[in-house]
């Protein structure tokens, strides 16, 4: 382990899930006011995994209102307070950015039945 | 007190700090720098410490720096450097150890290193000048333009900005923060980036 690799291992998150795009998730995020801390949930379809180590993002869509919302998250940011699977969907890409294009019951992905 | 020390650039990564926030940092590892001669104003001209670091084989040293370690009885040391002193009074004495506990967290440090060197570049890449028009039959897209005026004075001003090699050189950092001290791995984690190559020695003194 080099210099480099301490530093990182540090930071890394035992307490995230194992997810995939096409899962549908509840990201609980912490957020400060002043002096408060409370935690909102957003919950949607992860579109998107990428990059690696510290850096790796993912992003998740849900429509609010009939607007489509989009958010990308550190995996291992401590501005996380949970992730929760919903459940496992079934698509044959890593990328889902074809669902923007999909509106109603179009933009729905197959689930795994549990 | 002495607020410097040498050390070797890790390289970079990232972490988060207590808000949360992701922040990008470099690594310099500096190992224990061992004091080798003490220079003053009355027998040098000038208040140093001279400084010995990294690791080497005895074998690959030449007499007259074998015969510097020899004489201050200390370890062969691969780099030989100075730190420069404002005044004659320190408490440091040959054979002494610099390590990074002369650093605190939140500290402004200014770090002076070599650049990477980039070669042969134009000077939009070395001195950001803007680039000509792409069409309508351009040919400048990328030249430096006119360099100069006509027959007065017959000649291109010294110091005129023009093609070459760029990088490679010393370059000194205006002050950035130190994120972190790691005493039992020698590491200094500092805000931002930090001129050089990974491995590439560098100087971090306190402003």
């Amino acid at each position: 382990m080099n210099g480099l690799e301490k530093i990182e291992s540090k930071y890394y998150r035992n307490d995230i899930p194992d997810f995939k795009p096409g899962d549908k998730v509840k990201v609980n995020i912490k957020i400060k006011e002043e002096n408060k801390e409370r935690v909102q949930t957003f919950q949607g379809i992860v579109i998107n995994r990428q990059s690696s180590g510290l850096n790796e993002t993912f992003t998740v869509r849900k429509i609010s209102f009939n607007v489509g919302v989009e958010r990308t998250f550190l995996v291992n940011s401590p501005m996380i307070h949970s992730i929760e699977k919903v459940n496992t969907g079934i698509v044959r890409r890593a990328k889902l950015y074809y669902l923007r294009d999909k509106i109603g019951k179009k933009s729905r992905v197959k689930t795994v039945e549990q | 007190m002495v607020k410097a020390i040498y050390g070797k650039k890790v390289g970079s990564t990232q972490i988060y700090d207590e808000n949360g926030s992701a922040l990008c940092v470099t690594a310099i590892e500096a190992k224990p720098c061992k004091v080798i001669q003490v220079k003053n104003t009355t027998s040098d001209g000038y208040d140093a410490l001279k400084v010995g670091f990294g690791e080497v084989k005895e074998k690959n040293l030449n007499k007259p720096k074998k015969g510097e370690f020899s004489k201050a009885k200390v370890e062969p040391a691969k780099y030989l450097k100075e730190i420069r002193l404002t005044d004659s009074d320190n408490e440091y004495k040959v054979g002494d150890n610099i390590d990074v506990s002369i650093f605190n967290v939140g500290d402004i440090v200014k770090i002076t290193g070599t650049s990477k060197g980039k070669g042969f570049a134009g000077v939009i890449k070395k001195y950001n000048f803007h680039r000509g028009p792409v069409t309508h039959g351009s040919h400048s897209i990328r030249k430096p333009g006119s360099v100069g005026m006509c027959s007065t004075p017959k000649k291109i001003m010294k110091g005129k900005k023009m093609p070459g090699r760029m990088g490679g050189e010393r370059v000194t950092t205006p002050g950035t923060k130190i994120v972190d001290v790691l005493l039992e791995q020698n590491l200094i984690l500092i805000k931002g980036s930090v001129p050089g190559a990974k491995g590439s020695v560098v100087y971090i003194r306190k402003v």
